[in-house]
């Protein structure tokens, strides 16, 4: 049965569907539960596996330390849903309110969450990408086929891409015994993520611990042998390399394309959506039935500017998936807004990352605790002289305080002592992010739009 | 003594068996400023100075005078460096980090899992002991014998010198008590035994140091601490020693062979670290074993469901940490800048009370906060602290209370209280009872 407009109907029999049973897919549906939604259930998934965890599978699942199907998701409670798994959904009739499946069926809904999220950016040559020893990592199948692939001791693993994902491959092969070349675009790893001098840093930590690390230079062919097996690597610097095993980790991909033609506001930057996690549509009406959560929303936050934050982070699925859920089953002003200030963690090369606030905003950096040089600190971010990040390594207690300072505005460049404050320790330096004009992996948070108080609308087109 | 103010209230030993009602009207401001003391109350504010590179742990930046008489100088030796409890990074950090290599993840992720089953023996061996009785001590008969023996055998001291440590470890605890003026009679020194000093240390064998002597000021009691750290720093330094020539596996042997990339802790550090550790490690899982057993026999019900269901034992400690945390509060930070919490001024140089067991009662954080309730979800309490200096034993102190109690809980038949409220310890800081009688009908086997 369709139910419209009552919350407290919605609740009692209205029909949920949630698309993507990931992390924030589950806690979603979790969160319906919790809320009292005695309704019918439907998650869909286009992977056969029930939800599980995404960070251990460059970590502990390529260290062979657990089996990649043992990273299943704690269930919160008992959901009562019906489950669709190994099923993608292709498409969305908003004015029938149906999902269409990939098998044919279709799924009818009263009020709908996506949290289809994002997969890996395959290699740019389609027939190279197919090469035995070329290898993504997003999923668990990803993860058990790299892991077996490391087991059998490639003589050279090749990684493309200094991200997050790429350089925790690389931590991981070297802590296997592994030789490792990473080849990164930029001018250090994780530029995009936090900028030119913690990515110094970054770059001091692959190097060492034995990783040839290459940077300002692109991979511009793989080459294989005639059973088709990975054998070479062209660099742009004219060299070339006898690899094995090629990692590619050049960022991800929202999953968008089937809502293409739907009506909805989505696209390669992700489905925007309000603070309260309300789908638009393309004319940038809110919806009221559509909601998303996960990797692949994106939406405003007033702490910045009121810029759409897309946001590839654990924490920013699960608190957006609850936010989602709660708004789903709630009448209009009991919704809740998604305020949540972006954290994320790295565990690579023995050192815990963490980082709070828009890095990628700031402008300015400065060592507020500890030193560059002993790899063991906290910076912070600035931006039009308010503090708005901060990263910490292996620092990580102390991001609570300065996450405050965030959502104070605290003065940048912060004026008071602290523990371990080196000499010179707060000179204030250029953050150093590269010009996001130029072709790069992508950062995990990407800015776009505007504050209500501007005018203009641009169209930003995809960038392959 | 009901005058004064909270502060003192909260520090005499007449308020110890229920400080909660004091905690509660403290939070009605939740930065108050008593007797030169910054006192915070409210879970929020804890949180976050606990958080703030602002506050420091290394009582060096205190300024001089400040802190009036309830903030003791430093009471250990001054020829002694101090211990990473009391440090700030990036010293507390080494060290921390070089300890944690020989006790806990990444290096050592089995030491305390491992220690499972020989601790479950110890348990059932002391409640074995409570064999044909029908009345025993549980803080002397299973609360303190208990960490003491895991402590021991963690970091490789001999079972026969744990007597020794007794005595070291009543005066070390003594001198941290901030509370001036002398206790009364009934406050001196460890669970075991009368309350007349010659009793217990005539029975423990070769002691150097006398329990605290019941009209001790804090003077003397510090002068007895420093007295007590300074021998038990010499026996350890021997038992390093002897742990380098032949290594066994514990801490200390793994602390003097340490090959890590960083070195290894000098030798003094490692005398200073491992008495940080034989010292915090059992003197407050004594205070939650026993205000669990105490907490239990007060709640039936729970007890009840312990007793057919040992998993409750696991959110039952969460919420005895919250309920009763054994370390009530924080005396030793401060401020490094002029703070502004909750609309106070925190001046730089000021002794800053952090009261854990205040801020886990605070109703703007949990729900009917006085109420035990091991079901409790959301229960992110105090009890261990947070930041930097988190509890270093944590998950130590949670397997040996969740092995104890569930002990207790099955065992014992018919268990009720003897005299409720029992009998406290002096310190205000680590608080607990000093004896905690429980009669019972039988021991089930």
């Amino acid at each position: 049965m369709a139910v419209d407009g009552s919350s407290a109907e919605f609740r009692r029999h209205g029909r949920a569907v949630v698309v993507g049973a990931s992390l924030a897919g589950l806690r979603a549906a979790e969160t319906l539960r919790e809320r009292g939604f005695a309704g019918s259930l439907t998650v869909i998934g286009d992977e056969p596996y029930e939800p599980y965890d995404r960070p251990p599978l460059s970590k502990q699942v390529l260290l062979g330390r657990v089996p990649a199907d043992g990273t299943a998701l704690p269930r919160r409670r008992a959901l009562d849903a019906h489950w669709r798994l190994g099923v993608a959904a292709t498409g969305l009739d908003l004015a029938g309110k149906r999902v269409r499946l990939a098998d044919g069926e279709e799924v009818g809904f009263d009020r709908l969450l996506i949290a289809t999220g994002t997969r890996a950016r395959p290699w740019i040559r389609e027939e190279e990408a197919g090469l035995d020893g070329v290898f993504v990592l997003r999923t668990v199948d990803d993860a058990a086929r790299l892991a077996r692939r490391l087991d059998a001791g490639p003589r050279r693993v090749l990684v493309v891409g200094a991200g997050f994902t790429g350089s925790e491959v690389a931590s991981a092969c070297r802590e296997r015994g592994l030789e490792v070349t990473v080849a990164e675009r930029g001018p250090a790893p994780l530029v995009g993520a936090l900028g030119g001098v913690v990515g110094e840093v970054a770059a001091e930590l692959h190097r060492r611990h034995g990783v040839d690390l290459r940077c300002c230079i692109t991979v511009t062919a793989l080459g294989g042998d005639a059973a088709g097996r990975l054998r070479r690597a062209h660099l742009s610097d004219g060299t070339a390399l006898d690899v094995d095993v090629a990692v590619i980790a050049l960022g991800a991909l929202r999953n968008t394309e089937w809502l293409a033609g739907s009506g909805l506001a989505a696209g390669p930057r992700g489905i925007a959506c309000d603070a309260g996690c309300r789908a638009f549509d393309i004319h940038g009406i809110v919806t009221d039935d559509i909601f998303v959560a996960g990797d692949v929303a994106r939406s405003p936050h007033p702490l910045f500017g009121y810029q759409f934050l897309s946001l590839e982070h654990w924490g920013n699925a699960v608190a957006q998936a609850e936010v989602a859920a709660h708004n789903m089953t709630s009448a209009g002003p009991d919704r809740r807004p998604h305020l949540w200030v972006p954290t994320f963690w790295s565990a690579q090369f023995g050192v815990n990352i963490k980082s709070v606030g828009v890095p990628t905003m700031g402008t300015e950096l400065a060592v507020t605790q500890g030193s560059l040089t002993e790899r063991r600190f906290v910076a912070a971010y600035g931006c039009q002289g308010r503090v708005i990040a901060a990263v910490a390594f292996d620092q990580a207690r102390w991001l609570d305080f300065y996450q405050r300072l965030i959502e104070s505005a605290a003065p940048f460049p912060p004026d008071f002592p602290t523990v371990d404050r080196r000499p010179g320790g707060l000179r204030t330096v250029p953050a150093d992010f590269p010009d996001p004009a130029l072709p790069s992996h992508g950062p995990t948070v990407t800015l776009s739009g505007y504050s209500p108080s501007e005018q203009r609308i641009t169209f930003t087109p995809a960038r392959a | 003594m009901t005058s004064g103010t909270l502060l003192q209230q909260i520090l005499d030993h007449a308020n110890r068996p229920d400080p909660y009602p004091l905690y509660a009207a403290l939070r009605e401001t939740p930065v108050s400023r008593q007797d030169g003391v910054y006192v915070v109350s409210t879970y929020w504010e804890i949180l976050g100075l606990l958080h703030d590179p602002r506050l420091s742990s290394d009582t060096r930046n205190r300024t001089p005078g400040a802190g009036g008489p309830l903030t003791a100088d430093e009471e250990e030796d001054p020829n002694l460096p101090v211990s990473f409890l009391r440090l700030d990074p990036p010293e507390h950090d080494r060290l921390r980090r070089l300890t944690t290599r020989a006790f806990g993840p990444p290096v050592c992720p089995r030491r305390v899992h491992d220690m499972r089953g020989e601790l479950s023996r110890m348990v059932a061996g002391l409640i074995d002991g409570f064999e044909g009785r029908d009345e025993v001590d549980i803080v002397e008969d299973l609360a303190y014998p208990f960490p003491v023996m895991v402590i021991c055998k963690l970091l490789g001291v001999p079972h026969q010198d744990e007597p020794r440590f007794h005595a070291w470890s009543e005066a070390i605890v003594s001198g941290l008590d901030p509370s001036g003026g002398p206790g009364t009679s009934e406050d001196s020194g460890r669970p075991a035994g009368p309350a007349t000093s010659d009793g217990p240390a005539t029975s423990r064998g070769p002691v150097t140091v006398d329990g605290p002597a019941a009209s001790d000021g804090p003077a003397e009691r510090r002068r007895g601490a420093q007295q007590a750290r300074r021998e038990l720093g010499m026996y350890l330094a021997e038992l390093i020693e002897e742990h380098r020539r032949t290594p066994g596996d514990d801490v200390l042997s793994a602390l003097v062979t340490d090959r890590g990339p960083e070195g290894r802790l000098s030798p003094v550090d490692l005398v200073v670290t491992a008495v940080l550790l034989l010292i915090a490690g059992h003197e407050t899982t004594v205070n939650l074993i026993a205000n669990g057993t105490l907490t239990l026999l007060r709640n039936p019900g729970t007890l009840r469901r312990l007793r057919d269901d040992p998993r409750l034992a696991i959110p039952l400690v969460e919420e005895l940490l919250r309920f009763e945390p054994p370390v009530q509060l924080l005396p030793q930070r401060t401020a490094l800048a002029d703070l502004d919490v909750a609309g106070t001024t925190i001046p730089k140089g000021a002794p800053v009370w952090l009261m854990l067991a205040s801020g886990n009662r605070d109703p703007r954080r949990f729900t009917d906060p006085d109420r035990f309730d091991p079901d409790r979800r959301d229960n992110r309490h105090l009890g261990f602290g947070s930041g930097v200096h988190y509890c270093f034993g944590a998950p130590l102190a949670r397997l040996e209370a969740q092995l104890a109690l569930a002990g207790i809980a099955r065992r014992l038949t018919g268990p009720r209280l003897v005299t409720d409220p029992p009998p406290y310890r002096r310190n205000p800081v680590l608080r607990g009872p000093r004896h905690l009688r429980v009669a019972f009908d039988g021991l089930a086997p």
